[in-house]
């Protein structure tokens, strides 16, 4: 007994060392895993307090290229609307039953008061949390396409699994023919991601859009992504794609969240179909 | 002994908003991010007692891995050179016993100094990689951001201890 405690006095700082190694390291695991990582993350209300504050310091430089990215979304999305008023009033209307109507997505919007796009796996963090109802997998857009998935929540605040992840796998179409393939990073390129899981048969060229798929319970169908940069095929298969994105996830600052009223039902009947 | 305690909270604490609110934006060449909050180890006084410098080391890396959202890999890196800054002292000074209270990074000459700086950063550096990569295929690029973050690193390091520190 004697020696135990003689041992530990005296190797207690190298025992510490190995404990306390053994916890960070505990938590890098974590981390690398996707669905695990709960308590490391800068959803909090210290950091993000701290960084709330540091972005409306910030934030004033960037509001002459936030008033164009509104400008031209509200241009389009008036342009969408003066398209419905034609199609309403001609004679082959459809009569909506406006008892039956559902409303499937609801947006709210956030501020990103963190970006990191250098690292191999980016995460953002968002000034919106679970006291504005937001919880974990609801999808993150802007105007110009997909900013991520949110990953871990606090009260205040919520982080988000950027696209720039290499964890970060999304449901993506090719908007001409409807072939399903999944998004995903190499961690090179902040404004190239890579398409993977296409089949063989779709034909892909240089030049088109990719928008989401809506075969998860995250996103709507047709935000838009990006453009085929180049194709690599060969043997018959695709090798690599590479998309160019709408985005410029270096400097983005307003962002919609994506809450899907549905998810649950769809989910629900999606494990019940699998475990029978 | 209470000056050593605020002079230490502060610089613990002002390294850490330096580093996460402008050096962790700065994207040199599109990736180099400096990390010299590591100063902060090395400026610790040095003494007997390593209990609570392994601690505050600890919690220095964890700080900021809360507000960078990297698990655990400062904490792992930040310690570890906490761990081997006494050994890897008395291997570059080749001195076994130090007058531990009057030991000033800015007493010894300035070419050790820089050895000694150089070792752990580059250390560091190559823990944080690569724990971030986190994969053996990846090992080209771990040692070329090593190499290339541990010189940013090291020159605004140099630069902070010479401007903000005394040499008494």
């Amino acid at each position: 007994m004697q020696q135990i405690i003689y041992f530990i006095r005296k190797f207690r700082f190298f025992l510490l060392f190995i404990l306390l190694e053994t916890v960070a390291l505990f938590f890098t695991i974590q981390h690398h895993s996707y669905h695990s990582s709960k308590f490391v993350n800068s959803a909090n209300n210290l950091t993000g307090g701290i960084y709330s504050q540091a972005i409306s310091i910030g934030e004033f430089f960037n509001l002459k290229s936030e008033n164009k990215r509104l400008i031209d979304e509200n241009t389009h999305l008036k342009n969408i609307l003066e398209q419905r008023k034609l199609d309403s009033s001609s004679e082959f209307k459809t009569q909506i039953d406006t008892l039956n109507y559902y409303q499937k997505y609801n947006y709210v919007f956030a501020k990103i008061i963190n970006n990191s796009y250098s690292k191999p796996n980016n995460y953002l963090t968002i000034n919106k949390g679970s006291k504005q109802q937001i919880n974990t997998d609801l999808g993150v857009i802007n105007s110009k396409g997909v900013i991520g998935v949110v990953k871990n929540v606090s009260s205040n605040f919520a982080t988000v699994l950027s696209i720039l992840n290499s964890n970060s796998k999304i449901n993506v179409k090719l908007k001409n023919s409807s072939h399903f393939g999944t998004m995903t990073w190499n961690g090179e390129e902040t404004n190239v991601i890579q398409l993977i899981d296409i089949p063989r048969q779709a034909v892909v060229k240089e030049g088109d859009t990719i928008i989401t798929g809506g075969k998860s319970a995250i996103f709507p169908e047709g935000i838009l992504v990006g453009t085929i940069k180049n194709v690599n095929f060969e043997n018959n298969q695709y090798k690599q794609i590479d998309i160019q994105l709408f985005n410029d996830m270096t400097s983005i600052g307003y962002v919609q969240i994506i809450k899907n009223l549905q998810r649950e039902e769809q989910l629900n009947l999606e494990n019940t179909t699998e475990n029978e | 002994m209470n000056k050593l305690i605020f002079s230490n909270t502060v610089r613990f604490i002002l390294l850490i908003l330096i580093q996460v609110l402008v050096l962790n934006h700065i994207n040199l060449f599109g990736y180099l991010n400096p990390m010299p909050y590591i100063v902060w180890v090395l400026l610790f006084p040095i003494r007997k007692n390593k209990t609570s410098f392994l601690l505050l080391s600890f919690l220095l890396g964890l700080t900021l891995d809360f507000f960078s959202n990297s698990g655990g890999i400062h904490a792992a890196a930040t310690l570890f050179i906490a761990f081997i800054r006494l050994p890897l002292l008395t291997i570059v000074l080749r001195k076994n016993d130090f007058d531990y209270y009057l030991f000033n990074l800015r007493g010894i000459s300035f070419s050790k100094a820089i050895i000694f700086i150089s070792l752990l950063t580059i250390i560091h550096h190559f823990i944080v990689f690569s724990l971030v990569y986190f994969n053996f295929s990846e090992i080209i690029t771990i040692l070329n951001n090593t190499l290339f973050t541990s010189i940013f690193t090291i020159i605004l390091s140099l630069l902070g201890i010479t401007l903000f520190t005394n040499k008494k």
